[in-house]
């Protein structure tokens, strides 16, 4: 191939690229273009640029104060360190209960067990939001509106499911001689389950903590309707407020939105390694 | 002291019987290999002995000591896996380490015996990588490091060499025996492969859809088989068979040709029909014999020759020392120097 030819189909390659990255891409920009422009500005154009940059928006998002019985606090510190406990504690909890089940599915055979899966994937065809009266009512019963260990309980739940279908597939493209061969060395069936199966599963147990996470730190419905104080809120319950009947501040949901999703991106980042290999264990061995 | 002892060891999954009452006894110190198609359930009495398998009736003893109901980690066994089965996320050291940590040893006593075994199998330059970075036969070696380093009672492999290349697995063959006599612990090892098996085994067990079809020494097992599966399994190429009937001091093949009974064959009953078996090396060519031989294909091996071809109706293998072999649709006289009786109905060996 000659140095043109050559050069030309990179250029063809990173075009293609470059456009489907825009694609991706536009509706974001337009939420930063949003964010970074000043109130009284004209509406957004077709290019994603802000008009009278300025940074009021993410200071007001960032530094908003609420009056908590004559003190003032920190609101939205308040309100980040809920999504960040929440999901947190969603992710932990969810994993922990799904990794057992999974292995038990994975693994051995027993009563009931075909069934039982029957069970938990129909579990996985109905919206959460169909629920949330019902939930709404248990979580009343038990004292646990407005806090967050009651949204954790409701948010486990639907993610377990989901972590042991993942967490199955992943048990199970490992290779039983592994475990066997922990056993003949010496292993009982839990050590060799902890000192080997677990760290072997280490990327798929990572990266299905991650989606719990994230599914319970985006979660709007329940957290809307089982969350009345807003001490008590998480972030995509603050961010709605921006947006009310009589009153929209698309710039300064535009801004809150842009920081919400920073802690995100950033667990992202530092998991990307896992994701990969995660995404893409099960295909290969050895 | 280790001599390990089969009482009637039944397995059975549901309804499907794996093994039938396998009876065996194999002396301390001696390299049994099991043997038999894959099915045979030759892999799992391995993971039985080792077990990993529970056994649904009968005992197993290591010298003396019941060890049905143990935990593999309590009957001071080693294994190494077809797969290897070697730790993915930890490197060659700590692949090797592992059963010692296990076993609580003290960190000088596992870094001195790490560092023997690495020597001995001469992987020192490996130990700080990870089993992805080793090549099939780098990760064999490790696999047998991992058994070795912990100073089992009993050995077991199975299949070890199956994925390794033809050139690689002979030299490995090798060094299983050499280290087998070194070691001096008793060996279990599983294959398909009868060459493994008759090179490898002071015993050898040969089983068939769960039974012990034969057990003894290698070569009295390839001369004496004891009924006709171990003798068409026994043996490379494999034995002849055709149908025939013993009339006065010889046996008459279909056809009508005769073969006379060589000295040491045992006397049966005239007038018997019998399945003989002869092997390929069993037979000379003679201006004076009896057998007419058509040749079909010639095989050159070097060192000898396969004859494919008919004897009367039946296909027929011969097997000649040297490089020149005879033409194709040629007929030889053959002699039979040695041949063996089976009953046709249980395939019992007639003695």
């Amino acid at each position: 191939m000659t140095p043109l030819r050559r050069w030309l189909q990179a250029f063809a390659v990173h075009g293609v690229l470059l456009v489907g990255v825009a694609f991706a891409l536009y509706p974001v920009l337009w939420v930063a273009a949003l964010a970074f422009s000043g109130s009284n500005a004209p509406e957004p154009r077709v290019l994603p640029w802000p008009s009278e940059p300025t940074l009021a928006h993410l200071t007001e998002v960032v530094g908003a104060t609420a009056d908590d019985g004559g003190e003032t606090i920190w609101i939205f510190g308040r309100q980040l360190l809920n999504s960040l406990v929440v999901g947190a504690a969603t992710a932990l909890v969810g994993v922990l209960i799904a990794i057992p089940t999974a292995y038990a599915l994975a693994r051995f055979e027993f009563l009931g067990k075909r069934r039982g899966m029957g069970v938990l994937l129909a579990t996985q065809m109905f919206p959460a939001v169909a629920s949330a009266i019902p939930l709404y009512l248990i979580l009343e019963s038990a004292g646990l509106l407005n806090t967050r260990t009651g949204l954790v309980l409701c948010y486990a739940s639907t993610a377990v499911p989901f972590a042991i279908f993942q967490l199955r597939a992943a048990f199970e493209a490992i290779p039983v001689d592994l475990e066997e061969a922990a056993m003949v060395d010496g292993a009982t069936r839990l050590g060799a389950f902890v000192r080997v199966v677990l760290p072997v599963a280490r990327p798929a147990i990572a990266v299905t903590s991650l989606f719990a996470f994230m599914s319970a730190y985006n979660e709007f419905i329940l957290a809307a309707t089982l969350l009345d104080d807003s001490k008590m809120f998480t972030l995509p319950v603050m961010l709605q407020r921006f947006v009310g009947e009589y009153d929209a501040r698309w710039e300064a949901f535009a801004a809150g939105a842009l920081v919400v999703s920073l802690p995100v991106m950033g667990l992202f980042y530092v998991a990307q390694r896992h994701l990969v290999e995660g995404l893409a264990s099960g295909g290969v061995k050895g | 002291m280790v001599e390990i002892r089969l009482r009637a060891v039944s397995k059975r999954f549901g309804d499907t019987v794996v093994l039938d009452g396998i009876d065996a006894c194999f002396p301390d110190r001696s390299f049994v290999v099991l043997v038999g198609k894959s099915g045979c359930g030759k892999s799992t009495l391995l993971r039985c002995i080792a077990g990993l398998e529970e056994v649904t009736e009968g005992g197993i003893e290591f010298g003396g000591r019941d060890v049905t109901r143990l935990a593999p980690r309590d009957r001071d066994v080693a294994m190494v896996f077809q797969s290897y089965a070697l730790y993915p996320h930890m490197t060659v050291r700590r692949n090797l380490a592992f059963g010692l940590e296990l076993r609580k040893e003290k960190r000088a006593v596992i870094d001195a015996r790490v560092a023997e075994v690495a020597k001995l199998l001469e992987i020192e330059h490996l130990l700080d990588r990870h089993p992805r970075a080793l090549s099939g036969g780098q990760r064999q070696r490790v696999a047998m490091g991992r058994a070795i380093v912990r100073r089992p009672a009993v050995f077991m492999f199975d299949e070890p060499l199956s994925n390794l290349d033809p050139t690689l697995r002979n030299t490995v063959r090798v060094d299983i025996r050499r280290m087998h006599d070194d070691l001096g612990a008793t060996t279990i090892y599983v294959t398909h492969d009868q060459v493994e098996a008759m090179t490898l085994a002071d015993v050898l067990v040969v089983l068939d859809r769960g039974v012990v079809q034969q057990i003894g020494a290698p070569i009295d097992v390839y001369r004496n088989p004891a009924n006709r599966f171990v003798a068409g399994f026994v043996g490379s190429p494999a034995m002849n068979f055709l149908d025939g009937r013993v009339v006065d001091s010889t046996v008459e093949l279909a056809g009508g040709v005769r073969v006379p009974l060589p000295e040491g064959t045992p006397a049966v009953a005239a007038g018997k029909t019998v399945v003989v078996g002869i092997r390929p090396h069993d037979v000379r060519r003679d201006p004076d014999g009896t057998v007419a031989f058509v040749v079909e294909l010639v095989e050159t091996l070097g060192s000898h020759v396969h004859v494919h071809g008919r004897v009367g109706d039946a296909v027929f293998v011969a097997a000649f020392e040297g490089h020149t072999g005879p033409k194709r649709g040629e007929t030889l006289s053959l002699v039979v120097d040695r041949l063996h009786l089976f009953d046709p109905e249980t395939g019992v060996a007639l003695r």
